[in-house]
């Protein structure tokens, strides 16, 4: 079965299920964009993969979770609510998740980044750091609620909302891209016309320029973990809005789609990780359907590879700190 | 002069810490429990006259992890047995050793090793899982350590000549028939969809339903039960548009696939084999569950005899009910106890015993071929109603 599948591609699935492959692609792309905006936007400022930013997002997930239960929404039929009542809980829930991922970011940069920046120590340091801690986080998680899923109640109608060329889209898959796009305009409009988000340009541009220039690095490293702690925070209200579940691990796995759509998408540039994470969602369906969901990931990494080969910066290349014209 | 006489003092010192902690008790990820619980005096044992010191029984599978519940519900149900065991066997303290596996493979070989080093181990209930069995397995036959499985399903399993591999239920060389059989007359299904999680298991239940269903399986998918997105798949089934779909695989991902095919507007009907029958696929699936069913080689609690003193001893001792597989595991404790209360107090002649002899069990009668399989195999059918597993009744 294996065999025959890759040496022949199912060109008619592709064909006849495009645009629904192409809705559920674009739906989890967008979970991915969101938590790679956290894992470019630290690289471009502080030249460190912060592997916890999957840990930073599972906590967002659980965020939004206890929203509901502090609004006494529990799993079943009556969690259904609709206009202003299901906006409200949303945005309870979007608040929340928020807080807690970007907390826990600030908290993060912290304990396990900001004494080994101050005390000079080499990118190695960090990046196992950063490993610990996303175990750290985890283990403490699982301590805390278990390992098995944990649901969250369904508190919108999944209606199809229309169809295009027989593909049948819903609110939810709606919601989720909408959804993601817009947190990630905010994004690119923070940082690139206020004040604050020119630090951020400056320090991943030129770090010592930037100190000579009167930036605050401590604050606007500060600030970039703070922003990718919000990004997944929205991505985590999204994930448990649509999949429903969450659990200690769940991270990991997006984490490492999201860390491959940043790199995809051009490490260190916002619209890359929004170009990456769609891509790579796109791929990952396109290639389920040609060659079975078996070979979903080899696939995904197979074009990442490709794509490097070619423009090694990735899609978009440049660099969060590259001045615009 | 005097360096060296410190470094000679501090190299004693260290060999001898060496030396202790080599010739001391490996524990590893093993922990002791003896006779504490609260238990009725039915199952195992003979007339209390049994006489031994310093065995074990190891329980090895998931006790963390995606799959923890199924592992879980078998550790218990050999711990109430060696516990009702011990209470009646004052001069016969058996502990129980366990060896976390997390249901994976990958940690088996190593967690193994331990058990074999752990010389107080005398027989394993377990490995619970059909893929860290074809790894452990090997390691425990050629230590001549006898394994009684409550669980692994795997029919391959039992064809490599292994002498120390004991099956307690039916494989899937009957389930996988038995869930196609029951797609087939009972579902009337003409189209059907096979979905596996890669799984030793997985792989090998929803290969041997799409061998027995034949023509009338018009797709397949393979999917990573890791993932949290299945739409490809789903838009695979909504593809085919079957009349069942039939899913190969443990409960957590089954949860999620029956939720994201309800969402996509898929009727068919899911079925699965018994690495789901558990309450947690329930809790992933939500409303998706209802209407499912659910095969498995395991008679259900409530339906045989015994049944109800055990529920009420697993009840009284765990403050829960007992799970898929806890009677099966009850069961192969009693037989390895049953050896050692007769004298067989090593692992040779624990192996010896319970590859030649019978015990009458409250699940079924455990005799084993030269293979290591049962002959007294049932396939029973579950559904979900009203949020809840039901026991449908017999399949074959």
């Amino acid at each position: 079965m294996l065999a025959t599948s890759f040496v022949h591609p199912d060109w008619g699935l592709l064909h006849d299920q495009f645009w629904a492959l192409t809705v559920g692609g674009l739906t989890a792309g967008s979970i991915y964009a969101l938590v790679a905006l956290g894992y470019t936007m630290v690289y471009g400022v502080l030249r460190l993969i912060n592997f916890a930013n999957s840990e930073i997002f599972m906590i967002g997930t659980f965020g939004a979770l206890f929203a509901t239960k502090w609004l006494g929404i529990a799993p079943g039929a009556d969690a259904i609510h609709t206009g202003f009542y299901l906006v409200l809980i949303m945005g309870v829930c979007l608040i929340v998740a928020m807080a807690f991922s970007g907390t826990a970011a600030v908290a993060l940069e912290r304990v396990a980044y900001r004494p080994l920046r101050k005390r000079g120590a080499t990118r190695l340091a960090a990046l196992i750091s950063a490993i610990g801690a996303s175990l750290a986080i985890q283990e403490f998680v699982a301590f805390r609620r278990g390992r098995n899923f944990e649901a969250f109640p369904r508190v919108a109608n999944r209606d199809v909302l229309f169809t295009f060329f027989g593909a049948e889209i819903r609110t939810d898959q709606v919601f989720v891209i909408v959804g993601a796009l817009v947190m990630m305009v905010l994004l690119d409009q923070f940082v690139n016309r206020t004040r604050l988000g020119r630090g951020i340009r400056a320090v991943a541009q030129d770090s010592e320029t930037a100190t000579l220039m009167g930036v605050n690095i401590d604050r606007v490293v500060m600030l970039t973990f703070l922003l990718g702690g919000i990004m997944a925070g929205s991505a985590g209200l999204l994930f448990v809005f649509f999949f429903e579940v969450t659990k200690y691990n769940i991270g990991f796995i997006i984490g490492i789609k999201a860390f491959t759509a940043a790199v995809l998408g051009g490490i260190g540039n916002l619209r890359g990780a929004l170009l990456g994470g769609l891509v790579l969602g796109l791929i990952e369906n396109y290639g389920s359907a040609l060659w079975g969901t078996q070979w979903k990931d080899p696939i995904a990494f197979l074009v990442l590879v490709l794509v490097l080969m070619v423009r090694p910066t990735g899609l978009l290349g440049e660099a969060l700190g590259k001045a615009r014209a | 002069m005097r360096a060296s006489k410190i470094f000679g003092a501090g190299a004693l010192l260290l060999s001898l810490t060496l030396f202790a902690a080599a010739c001391g008790d490996d524990s590893g990820s093993s922990s002791a429990t003896t006779a504490g619980g609260a238990a009725s005096s039915g199952g195992g044992g003979e007339a209390g006259a049994a006489k031994c010191s310093g065995l074990a029984i190891g329980f090895f599978g998931a006790l963390t992890g995606d799959s923890a519940n199924l592992g879980v519900n078998i550790e218990q149900g050999a711990e109430l047995a060696v516990d009702q065991f011990n209470k009646a066997n004052p001069d016969c303290q058996v502990a129980v050793k366990k060896f976390d596996s997390q249901g994976s493979p990958d940690q088996a070989p190593q967690l193994a090793k331990q058990a074999i080093d752990d010389k107080s181990v005398v027989g394993i209930v377990g490995p619970a899982f059909s893929g860290e069995s074809k790894v452990a397995d090997p390691l425990f036959n050629e230590a001549g350590l006898g394994l009684i499985t409550p669980s692994a399903t795997n029919p391959g399993l039992a064809d490599n000549g292994w002498k120390v591999f004991h099956r307690a239920l039916g494989n899937d060389a009957s389930q996988g028939p038995g869930a196609a059989t029951y797609i087939d007359t009972t579902l009337k299904a003409q189209k059907v969809f096979v979905i596996d999680d890669a799984s030793e298991y997985g792989k090998g239940l929803a290969d041997q339903v799409s061998n027995q269903l034949g023509s009338k399986v018009v797709g397949t998918d393979t999917i990573d039960p890791t993932a949290t997105d299945f739409s490809a798949t789903v838009t695979k089934v909504k593809d085919a548009s079957p009349d069942a779909v039939f899913f190969g695989g443990y409960y957590a991902a089954a949860g999620l696939l029956s939720k994201q095919l309800r969402d996509a507007g898929v009727t068919a009907t899911l079925v699965f084999g018994d690495g789901v029958l558990d309450p947690g696929y329930i809790e992933a699936a939500g409303d998706a569950a209802e209407g499912a069913i659910i095969t498995c080689p395991c008679a259900p609690v409530d339906k045989i005899a015994g049944g109800a003193d055990f529920q009420k001893a697993y009840n009284d001792q765990f403050k829960a009910d007992a799970g898929t597989y806890s009677a099966e595991a009850y069961d192969a404790a009693n037989f390895f106890l049953a050896g050692i209360a007769s004298g067989a107090q090593d692992r040779e002649s624990l192996n010896t015993y319970i590859s030649t002899q019978s015990y009458v069990g409250i699940t079924k009668t455990l005799k084993f071929d030269e293979k290591g399989e049962v002959s007294d195999v049932a396939i029973y059918a579950s559904t979900v109603k009203d949020g809840k597993i039901v026991s449908v009744g017999l399949i074959q």
